[in-house]
């Protein structure tokens, strides 16, 4: 068995497993650390997908707004009556169910499509996912898009620290 | 050839783990003997010469404590947190490149376990902010006030400094164009170090690594007067051991990454031409991983020394250092960094 297939295979299986967790747990706390772990296989898939760099920063980012997620529902929620975060109307989880239904329908369909196309990675991947890469395309192809997306980031960091500072006089 | 390649793997696992560990085993005890010296104390002097089996006495001491867990606390969190603290740890280890490589036998053996990763300042980072985790939730699932305060202010530090902490390194990156440490390092031989370069990108990476450990002057989630032991106020035996000895290692790591980043690594100047020794021979292997060791632990060093030096900061003081000084200086240091580049390099 390849090594590459072996480890998709096991970081797949514990992606979907700690995904599943994640919605489970009635604990939110339980529920935001798997979603870390989650996180984590994710990463992993894709570096046995050779794009390292996406791999690194879905744990940097990910993980540490993950944690401020944690810091919050420590500080917010009443963490002794978890019974009470419990959802009553079955409205909400019967739209999940079919949209999700929805959803595996379509990744079905997808793979019955292209029966073969998925098997070999192609030559490409290899160079397409490292940072020298990423950077490049960045600052030139989608030099644009990347500085608008900068100075959105920018006002929303302008917004936040006016906001804190209303109440200060 | 699979096989032989596996087993230097595992050989070289098991050789970084046990001698991490013992590193800090042994930098609890210099930081008592240090401490003590600058206190004109004698320190622990009891157990074996000098006390130097102090570090073995003490963990033996922890391993048959009785384990306590406290009645309200969620007690899987409570296990699963100093599991975290040293998984983290031990993980950031892999990319540190000790020396550059030695050939034995026909087999090149780099003196590291990935020190040609690709990412691997990226991975740093990424272990630094997931470090957080074992602290805060140590301190959340003891259901203790002193250990939840603790973590949420070791918390809060960790996000604000991760931030001084990755922006202080760009300047180290725009001047290597690599996030390879191997690389890093052979960019700096023969004493072209980033730290004359890089001066304020290494001070900035110093007190963010500081606070980032949770050390003196920036110890608040542990300050004893208001929080007992902070985080691990609820932790007895091999579990505080655990949180205790990961400390000790994020210090030891954090002490080699500004070894490679800022004081060249495994680089020795003039000395390996003097002696005439080839790239692949023990003799400079060895060499190197001396250098690189030395210079690690005169870091180590150093932080303790701090440590004894200088008072706590209040927790307000803390944030305006972080977020309104070294913030700025960061983003300065990058823009001025720019400029040298495209002044002096072209």
């Amino acid at each position: 068995m390849d090594m590459h297939v072996l480890l998709f295979a096991l970081f797949a299986v514990g992606a979907v497993a700690s995904a599943v967790l994640t919605v489970t747990r009635r604990n939110p706390v339980a529920s935001a650390m798997s979603l870390v772990a989650h996180f984590f296989m994710l990463s992993g898939l894709y570096l046995t997908l050779e794009a390292q760099f996406v791999a690194a920063v879905q744990v940097l980012v990910y993980a540490g707004a993950i944690m401020v997620l944690v810091v919050f529902v420590v500080m917010l929620l009443n963490l002794g009556n978890e019974h009470r975060l419990q959802e009553r109307s079955s409205l909400r989880s019967v739209m999940g169910t079919l949209i999700a239904a929805l959803f595996a329908v379509q990744v079905i369909i997808t793979l019955l499509a292209h029966p073969t196309g998925m098997n070999a990675m192609s030559p490409q991947a290899l160079t397409i996912g490292t940072t020298e890469s990423i950077g490049q395309t960045l600052f030139t192809t989608y030099l644009f898009p990347f500085e608008a997306v900068s100075l959105l980031l920018l006002a929303a960091l302008i917004g936040s620290v006016i906001l804190a500072k209303r109440h200060v006089k | 050839m699979e096989w032989t390649k596996l087993l230097i793997w595992v050989a070289k696992g098991a050789i970084l783990v046990n001698a991490m560990l013992v590193s800090a085993a042994y930098m609890v005890l210099a930081e008592r003997k240090i401490a003590a010296w600058m206190q004109n104390r004698v320190g622990p002097n009891r157990v074996g010469p000098w006390g130097l089996f102090q570090s073995f006495a003490d963990v033996i001491k922890l391993n048959l404590k009785e384990d306590i867990v406290p009645a309200a606390a969620h007690y899987q969190f409570h296990a699963l947190a100093p599991i975290i603290a040293i998984g983290v740890a031990i993980t950031l280890y892999a990319v540190i490149p000790f020396g550059d490589y030695v050939i034995i036998g026909g087999h090149t053996i780099q003196l590291g376990m990935a020190p040609n990763m690709n990412i691997a300042l990226l991975v740093i980072l990424a272990m630094t902010s997931v470090a957080v985790y074992g602290i805060t939730l140590a301190g959340w699932s003891s259901n203790s006030k002193y250990s939840l305060l603790g973590g949420l202010r070791s918390a809060a530090q960790m996000i604000s400094y991760e931030l001084s902490m990755g922006l202080s390194v760009v300047g180290v990156l725009m001047l290597s164009s690599s996030l390879n440490l191997s690389t890093i390092i052979r960019s700096q031989a023969d004493l072209q170090w980033n730290l004359f370069y890089q001066p304020i990108g290494f001070l900035l990476f110093f007190i963010s690594s500081l606070a980032e450990l949770n050390r003196a002057p920036f110890d608040l989630p542990e300050a004893e007067p208001e929080l007992v032991g902070g985080y691990h106020t609820e932790y007895t035996g091999m579990k505080f051991g655990t949180l205790y000895l990961a400390e000790y290692a994020n210090i030891l790591s954090a002490s080699a990454l500004m070894t490679a980043l800022f004081l060249g690594g495994w680089d020795v100047p003039f000395l390996p031409k003097l002696l005439g020794l080839q790239p692949g021979s023990i003799e400079l292997a060895l060499l190197q991983v001396g250098s690189f060791l030395t210079k690690s632990f005169a870091l180590v060093f150093v932080v303790i020394w701090v440590r004894w030096s200088l008072p706590r900061f209040r927790y307000d003081q803390l944030m305006t250092l972080g977020w309104k000084i070294l913030l700025p200086i960061a983003m300065a240091n990058i823009a001025l960094t720019g400029i040298g580049i495209l002044l002096f390099k072209h």
